[in-house]
């Protein structure tokens, strides 16, 4: 088994598209670093985090085939417990982050193997479900200040080196973040689990007859699918020094994230996080511009509509079929 | 004598008020060919889906190779090394032929690793005769095809037992001829098939032994001969004397 995890890494690293996410990283972490463009810092760490949540939730819905309406849990539930335990018991970034995704996957895994009984429209209900139990919950749980939520000190940010470098830092945490999301679903797709997962998307019931131990696959990636997202729910309200429960659970942006795969062509790796960094982009720009800014949401939502009917299997997939050679590079 | 690879013993199982498979035992020898036949609702894919842990039992046990397989969920099953074709096709349709081919080989008999299964899937696919379609969509393909693939997936998990549910059905005679070589190539390579078939003079020809369903309850049993022979099975089943007369011929 270890050997052969050797040999799958180091053919890993031979594959051009190991290199192209490595390239990506270094564009995140470089373009704003290099003139200390603090605007496009800002812009790309929210870019960061739309990728980060998309590629996850694309473990679930474009490699296992279930829609995860509630995938935003993970996120709100990771910004909790990080800034419960960095804040309020004084842990550090580094050990809160880890606990907190460790915390986070556990949850996942438990309710996974539950609610992942459920198939089709009653499991996209159930994560609905899960949202609004946990924000229910949240509102009403004392000891993380109930519906007013937390409030940071900036003395949090002084173990960083003071605020101004603290952005820094979590700006670069948050690329660290969006690369291991990409470097996840890349290995998971190019893995013995990921077949799984797909043919499990395919046709659940004749992938169980061929084998596949459904219930496990579903609820490890299910698992899988909640760490790296809590890490940046995490980071995300560390930085903003306040958490309270509509912002942690607001429904929005896991519909987001679904609107992104479904944009950019759920189960591919490039299509999703392409999608995730344009409809950010797009997103920014109609909300600044004069032109648009009051009807940004009807701009969106028009476009959607375009892509669902003409582009049914997304940015990716017409890449994909116009282009048939990028589908050996391209995952 | 050789050893039962299968063992239904008292078998049962109820959907509402209706009786699908009632008291039914009989074994499978290791290496031969058995034929299932009966009327359609005679309750034979039922049977598979027992066998195979689709459905559980109301009753009774089904005994796989020595291991009490009752209830145990699909996916134990072909990990033992039973693997079914199904009367209607479920190709994985979005996935290429040899990705339906390597699903089967990673997660059936021998649990193998990625790299192995694609060259044991590239051996199956051969083997079902789709050598040159091994990177077409299985949504692709024809009627035919898919019936190869499922096949095809079947022999990647390198099963012991192998199930076989209407394979032959809504296939033109020359793809029907060229599909029992096959049939009998993989009984050639030590699997034993339990097989489902409308086609009768190719269940005949092809089975070493038959049992007859018929209202979810073993009719008969023996050599396919026999059985065309047994009154009992021209009147509930074949209904015509002419064509029991014609298949004794050709068995």
């Amino acid at each position: 088994m270890g050997s052969e995890c050797l040999i799958r890494s180091t053919s890993m690293i031979r594959r051009p598209f190991f290199w192209i996410i490595a390239l990506t990283i270094a564009a995140f972490a470089l373009a704003p670093a290099i003139g200390n463009d603090v605007e496009m810092r800002e812009s790309l760490a929210l870019a960061t985090v739309y990728i980060t949540l998309a590629s996850n939730l694309n473990l679930m819905l474009g490699y296992a085939g279930y829609v995860n309406f509630g995938s935003i849990v993970f996120f709100g539930l990771g910004g909790y417990i990080c800034v419960w335990l960095n804040f309020t018991h004084g842990w550090p970034l580094g050990v809160s982050l880890l606990v907190t995704g460790i915390a986070v996957s556990g949850f996942a895994f438990v309710f996974g193997l539950g609610i992942l009984r459920l198939r089709g429209p009653f499991f996209a209900l159930s994560t609905v479900g899960i949202v609004e139990g946990v924000q229910a919950f949240v509102q009403n749980f004392a000891p993380w200040g109930g519906s007013a939520g937390i409030y940071i000190s900036p003395e949090v940010y002084q173990p960083l080196g003071g605020p101004a470098r603290a952005l820094w830092v979590i700006y670069f945490a948050f690329v660290a973040v969006m690369g291991a999301s990409l470097y996840l679903s890349y290995a998971i797709k190019t893995s013995k689990f990921g077949l799984g997962l797909l043919a499990i998307g395919q046709n659940e019931d004749a992938a169980a007859i061929l084998g596949v131990p459904t219930p496990r696959y579903k609820a490890f990636a299910y698992s899988a699918s909640a760490f790296l997202p809590a890490l940046a729910g995490g980071l995300y309200f560390f930085k903003s020094a306040f958490i309270q429960p509509s912002d942690a659970f607001d429904l929005s942006l896991s519909t987001e994230a679904l609107v992104v795969c479904m944009l950019g062509g759920q189960g591919t790796v490039t299509g999703v996080a392409l999608g995730a960094y344009l409809y950010e982009e797009l997103r920014g720009y109609l909300l600044t511009s004069e032109m648009f800014s009051h009807f940004q949401l009807v701009v969106a939502g028009v476009l959607l509509l375009l892509i669902v009917l003409f582009f049914p299997s997304g940015l990716m997939g017409w890449i994909h079929s116009r282009f048939p050679r990028t589908r050996k590079v391209l995952e | 004598m050789t050893a039962a690879i299968l063992e239904l013993h008292r078998v049962s199982r109820r959907f509402g008020g209706l009786q699908a498979v009632h008291d039914m035992s009989f074994a499978v020898q290791e290496g031969e060919i058995l034929g299932l036949i009966g009327p359609n609702g005679a309750g034979k894919s039922t049977l598979f889906n027992l066998i195979n842990g689709v459905y559980a039992p109301n009753s009774g046990h089904i005994r796989f190779s020595g291991i009490d397989i009752t209830g145990a969920t699909p996916y134990l099953v072909a990990r033992h090394g039973l693997a079914r074709t199904h009367q209607i096709v479920q190709p994985l349709a979005n996935m290429t032929v040899l990705e339906n081919c390597t699903v089967g080989a990673c997660f059936g008999r021998d649990n193998l690793p990625l790299h192995r299964a694609r060259a044991a899937a590239r051996e199956a696919a051969a083997i079902a005769g789709l050598d040159d379609r091994v990177d077409m969509q299985a949504l692709h393909l024809t009627i035919a095809g898919k019936k190869r693939l499922e096949l095809a997936r079947a022999l990647a998990a390198q099963p012991r037992l192998l199930l076989l549910d209407e394979v032959l059905a809504g296939l033109n005679p020359t793809e029907v001829e060229h599909m029992i070589g096959v049939i009998r190539a993989i009984r050639d390579r030590g699997v034993t098939i339990l097989i489902i078939e409308h086609l009768m003079q190719a269940i005949m020809s092809l089975s070493d032994r038959i049992v007859v369903l018929n209202s979810g309850e073993k009719l008969a049993e023996g050599l396919p001969a026999e059985v065309a022979r047994n009154p009992q099975v021209i009147e509930a089943y074949l209904g015509d004397p002419k064509l029991a007369a014609q298949l004794e011929g050709s068995a």
